[in-house]
């Protein structure tokens, strides 16, 4: 039997205070009915003998002390789970909705199993080490910092950076070179929707829309449900990684947007804050959504992750970012200025890594001078950089033979490497024979990085 | 009575928030830190009042109740100690990771609640006697010992406060860790003891005096043992920020360092990083037994998702165990990765308990819970049967992650104060691919003082450059901060302008970084530097130096020196002259001097014409 209260204490922006009159469970989910019909959940974050504290994950204006049955449901937040989700949209509590209209639809969707959205911690013990690929498609992303199953690998963005177009990109084009079943769960944290319908047309013209599972928190939803959405995505994920044997990559967008609702309700809470306003524990709140990541022993599934964040005024060490970083196994970062000269994905090639790859690339997997071209591309680059500056010193003319061949590396690295179409698709072939073509602007003498062996094979310049 | 007592030391939850409790009926029997129970969760309790008490549970709070039943364990969280931690994979509060996965019904998730005993109650360890029935014996006299692992022999001690009689002692056989092993009389008293104590784990463990660090731990990294030397029993920090290869030391120590026993601590970080902590170990074999690592460590995890108050007691937990081997008489090394996670648990808690804040949110509590850690390394004469000294060590190793690579964040300054050695990684060192990247500007370390004696005894003499370890490492300090001084004349001038002798000083500075600092943790020759390939290394640099300098007081150019042949070998020797076959450097000794001289010759030549 559940029990039913009436009268709500008070009332601060998402959280309600209810005079203790049963037992409660520490956790438990509520629901709070308003006489004009509306449903809001929420959950016990607090209780004493005397008050139960409750967050509400929506809208609380409207609600008036007097005016809602709040609902103890004896149970933590759920979410049904079933096959019958892929090429839907949901919303942050799983129901399914419109994208066009934001409302819910009335569709009854199958449930295969109930699911508590904030999991278990992985066995450090259970982990294994991830080291094979997915493709996505992308030259730089597959050719230098190679996506790997089970890593989580973010990408810092800034305000007005394509990284919208980039994860359209990534979630129509990536996949795993096997044959096995690979599922995309997009997440879109505080989006706004024009952004949300772009997205969904993007999916639907690739024709891959069945593999796709999206999850949308609009940008005027309550920042309770942002808090969520996550959750629920890799809830989700994890049912299928772990239960149905799939490989899934979760694409969640835009985790500035999570964190800054965190924030919101710490201060809604009375906490103490720690750099910028943001929470003490926002180190632990990333982890308890990244960490969901990885391989398990024993289990043919994965859970790949690629947060994207918007890095506020650019800066890498902005809370935000720099935690992520501290967490996550590499990290991708745009560029401003390249993308103003018109270059896209504008990725920040010296600033970006993948720690996972060194193990995952090569003869069997990639392709034999895989690890030796990735590194020489990088090495190249930050030489051609290098000479860059010079010609502000020293003139065009006064480099040497070996320095225009670098300049001319890097100006053919940037326009037919990184540069790519944002819906062409490059297969690792492709992708490193485009990079065999800029180094071949090298004298062959000066490829230090890079085996005689894939030289005689690969090297297409003049001697 | 019995009935009475029983009931006494039941409690009922009054509040929950978070990770807290509050539990009312226990306040008059609980002392602070000891353990309740509620619904199979631990906890600890951390503040006493009138009328109630305040425990932190170690796991997620859900689902429980107000009114629910709480137990007093009437103990403090403590360690399990005996055979079997070798080679294990524990929680933070000492649970066993392999055998909660075996028993898990969730396939690879940690459930809430594994009760489990730390070490296996069931497994048998062979175990030989060492004295017998009317020996007297005391804490920490050896009543005999298992063979843990094929690398370490692990000692059955006497508790700390024990002392009498022997009245049985088992037989050489196999035994468990909990049948009856031995009984000691004392008085009209007698006990019986088995292979495993507990010891609390904010208690140091005691010993019969503290001694003087003479000893450096040797860790192959040629930086850091030149340089930025630690010693056995010696405090370290590594700050970086993220990508600077805090973890990659971390690991490279746990593989190389020339310690007993290593116990790592993963606190607060990547799940992934901890399986392939455990997959390496797995595969690396210790070049001087022949017998997986894995077989000297014991592992602590605790990923940044599990609850974070264990994680808070997982740093203290890893010292606890590391005092136990150090009681056995070995070289322990506790190697904790990252502290500052650990301080953020502590900051969380004391969020929730609405304390006082000091600096960004931090408790004013921090500076003396960090050196309460850091307090516990040192050499130490341990209590044994002999009359003659014996010594064990504990050396901690402790990385800190500033926020945003800033040294200046109260848990990188507080660490500071405490530890005696510092290496600062430097994010434009990591960028440059400059690994490690221990900035030689704003590390320091105290104790070259303490070992120069040591170093001294192993000194390779080389007539041509007759100085020692020490000397060494000031002369290089000193050509490295010339250099430093040289960066802003050069940017002015350009480095073509100038003296002669200003760039030689700035060639050899880049010999030494590129050849000597630079160090590939990933090679197989690269990655340990042995004492006497150090030694030899670092003086066929300053013969270099030194006769370079010569050189040019009398005239000759830096494009001279810069054409000697050897220069090119120099650079290579980290990574192609492996620690046995020293003799490779000998010959490049004996060509640089003849080059030299040739090069004389040849210049004396032109002169006299």
């Amino acid at each position: 039997m559940s029990v039913i209260y009436r009268k709500i204490k008070q009332i601060i922006g998402p959280l309600l205070f209810l005079e203790n009159k049963h037992d409660v469970q520490y956790g438990e989910i509520v629901k709070i009915r308003s006489v004009d019909g509306s449903e809001r959940t929420g959950q016990v974050v607090k209780m004493n003998e005397d008050m139960i504290t409750i967050e509400v994950f929506e809208d609380t204006s409207g609600l008036s002390s007097e005016n809602a049955s709040i609902t103890f449901t004896e149970d933590s937040f759920k979410i049904k789970i079933s096959s019958d989700m892929f090429g839907r949209v949901f919303n942050s509590l799983g129901k399914p909705i419109d994208i066009n209209t934001k409302q819910e639809l009335d569709t009854e969707l199958l449930t295969e199993v109930d699911r508590d959205i904030n999991g278990l911690p992985i066995n450090p013990f259970a982990r294994d080490y991830p080291s094979e690929v997915i493709q996505t498609g992308i030259s730089v992303i597959d050719g230098l910092f190679t996506l790997i199953r089970g890593q989580k690998l973010p990408i810092f963005s800034g305000q007005g950076l394509p990284h919208n177009l980039l994860a359209a990109q990534i979630v129509t084009q990536a996949k795993v070179l096997t044959e096995e079943p690979f599922l995309i769960i997009f997440c879109g944290i505080g989006i706004i929707q024009d952004e949300a319908i772009f997205f969904m047309k993007r999916f639907q013209e690739s024709g891959n829309i069945q593999n796709i599972i999206s999850f949308i928190n609009f940008a005027d939803d309550p920042i309770m449900e942002r808090l969520i959405i996550p959750r629920v995505a890799l809830t989700t994920a994890e049912y299928f990684a772990f239960e149905k044997d799939m490989h899934v990559l979760v694409i969640l967008i835009d985790m500035t947007n999570y964190a800054e609702a965190l924030r919101e309700l710490s201060s809604a809470k009375e906490e103490i804050p720690s750099r910028k306003g943001y929470p003490g524990y926002l180190y632990t709140d990333f982890a308890s959504i990244y960490e969901r990541t990885g391989r398990i022993k024993g289990k043919k599934g994965t859970i790949t992750q690629i947060p994207i964040l918007t890095m506020p005024n650019d800066d890498i060490s902005h809370p935000i970012p720099d935690t992520t970083g501290y967490i996550t196994e590499g990290q991708l970062v745009l560029n401003r200025n390249l993308d103003k000269t018109g270059i896209y994905p504008p990725f920040e090639v010296l600033a970006s890594i993948s720690r996972l790859m060194k193990d995952a690339i090569g003869k069997n997997t990639t392709r034999e001078d895989h690890a030796d071209v990735s590194s020489q591309l990088l090495s190249s680059y930050s030489a051609s950089l290098e000479t860059r500056d010079l010609i502000s010193i020293v003139g065009e003319d006064g480099l040497n033979y070996n320095q225009k061949a670098l300049l001319r590396f890097g100006n053919e690295f940037e326009r037919s490497f990184l540069n790519q179409g944002d819906k062409e698709e490059r297969d690792i072939n492709k992708t490193l024979d485009i990079a065999w073509k800029a180094l071949s602007s090298i004298p062959r003498n000066q490829l230090f990085r890079i085996h005689h062996e894939f030289l005689d094979k690969y090297y297409i310049g003049g001697v | 009575m019995n009935e009475v007592q029983r009931k006494k030391q039941f409690g009922f939850v009054s509040s929950i928030n978070g990770s807290l409790i509050e539990i009312k009926g226990l306040e008059n029997q609980v002392r602070l830190s000891d353990l309740v129970r509620v619904n199979n969760i631990l906890g600890e309790v951390i503040q006493i009042y009138s009328d109630h008490v305040i425990a932190q549970l170690f796991e997620n709070t859900n689902n429980l109740k107000l009114n629910q039943k709480v137990t007093s364990l009437q103990e403090p969280l403590s360690m399990e100690l005996g055979p079997g931690l070798l080679g294990t994979i524990f929680d933070g509060i000492q649970r066993p990771l392999e055998a909660t996965l075996l028993q898990s019904t969730t396939g690879g998730f940690l459930e809430r609640g594994a009760d489990l005993p730390s070490l296996s109650r069931t497994k048998k360890w062979l175990f030989k006697p060492l004295k017998k029935v009317d020996d007297s014996v005391n804490t920490g006299h050896v009543i005999g010992f298992v063979q843990e692992t094929p690398l370490i022999k692990h000692k059955i001690l006497v508790p700390v406060g024990v002392s009498g009689t022997l009245t049985y002692i088992a037989e050489e056989g196999e035994y468990t860790i909990v049948d009856e092993l031995y009984r000691v009389k004392s008085g009209s008293n007698e006990k019986t003891f088995n292979m495993f104590q507990k010891w609390p784990i904010t208690k140091n463990r005691p010993y019969k005096s503290r001694s003087y660090p003479h000893e450096p731990l040797i860790t192959g990294i040629r930086t850091i043992d030149l340089l930025f030397p630690i010693v056995k029993g010696g405090t370290v920090a590594v700050p970086g920020g993220f990508g600077t290869g805090k973890t990659v030391i971390q690991q490279s120590l746990a593989k190389w360092c020339d310690a007993d026993v290593i116990v790592f601590v993963g606190c607060g970080e990547r799940g992934n990083e901890i399986a392939d902590v455990l997959k390496q170990f797995t595969e690396i074999i210790d070049p001087k037994s022949g017998r997986p690592l894995l077989e000297r460590i014991v592992l602590i995890a605790n990923t940044s998702n599990m609850p974070v108050s264990a994680r808070e007691a997982s740093i203290f937990s890893g010292v606890t165990i590391g005092e136990y081997y150090r009681d056995m008489g070995y070289d322990v090394a506790v190697l904790a990765d990252s502290t500052s996670r650990w301080a953020e648990s502590l900051r969380e808690i004391s969020g929730l308990l609405e304390e006082m804040p000091a600096e960004e949110g931090y408790p004013a509590y921090l500076p003396s819970k960090i050196s309460s850690f850091y307090e516990r390394a040192g050499v130490v004469n341990i209590y044994s049967d002999e009359d003659s000294s014996n010594f064990g060590s504990l050396t901690i190793i402790g990385s800190v992650s500033p926020p945003s690579g800033d040294f200046s964040e109260p848990v990188t300054s507080t660490t500071k104060r405490f530890v005696q050695a510092f290496w600062a990684l430097d994010a434009n060192l990591a960028y440059s691919k400059h690994y490690p990247a221990i900035n030689w500007l704003k590390s320091y370390s105290k104790y070259p003082d303490f070992i120069s004696d040591w170093w001294y005894e192993r000194d390779v003499y080389w007539p041509e450059i007759d100085i020692d370890w020490n000397e060494c490492r000031k002369e290089i300090n000193n050509i490295l901060s010339q250099e430093n001084e040289l960066k802003n004349v050069t940017q002015l001038v350009g480095e073509e302008n100038l003296p002669e002798d200003q760039q030689f000083i700035l060639f050899i500075s880049k010999l030494i970084r590129n050849s000597f600092l630079i160090q590939n943790a990933f090679d197989p020759i690269d990655c340990f530097t042995d004492i006497k390939k150090l030694i030899e290394f670092t003086k066929i640099i300053l013969l270099l130096y030194h006769e370079g300098q010569q050189l040019i007081a009398q005239g000759y150019l830096i494009d001279d020196i810069k054409d000697i042949k050897v220069v090119d070998y120099i650079l290579r020797i980290g990574q192609s002259v492996p620690n046995d076959q020293l003799a490779e450097i000998e010959q490049l000794r004996k060509d640089l001097s003849y080059e030299i001289e040739s090069l004389k010759l040849i210049h004396g030549a032109l002169k006299k014409k």
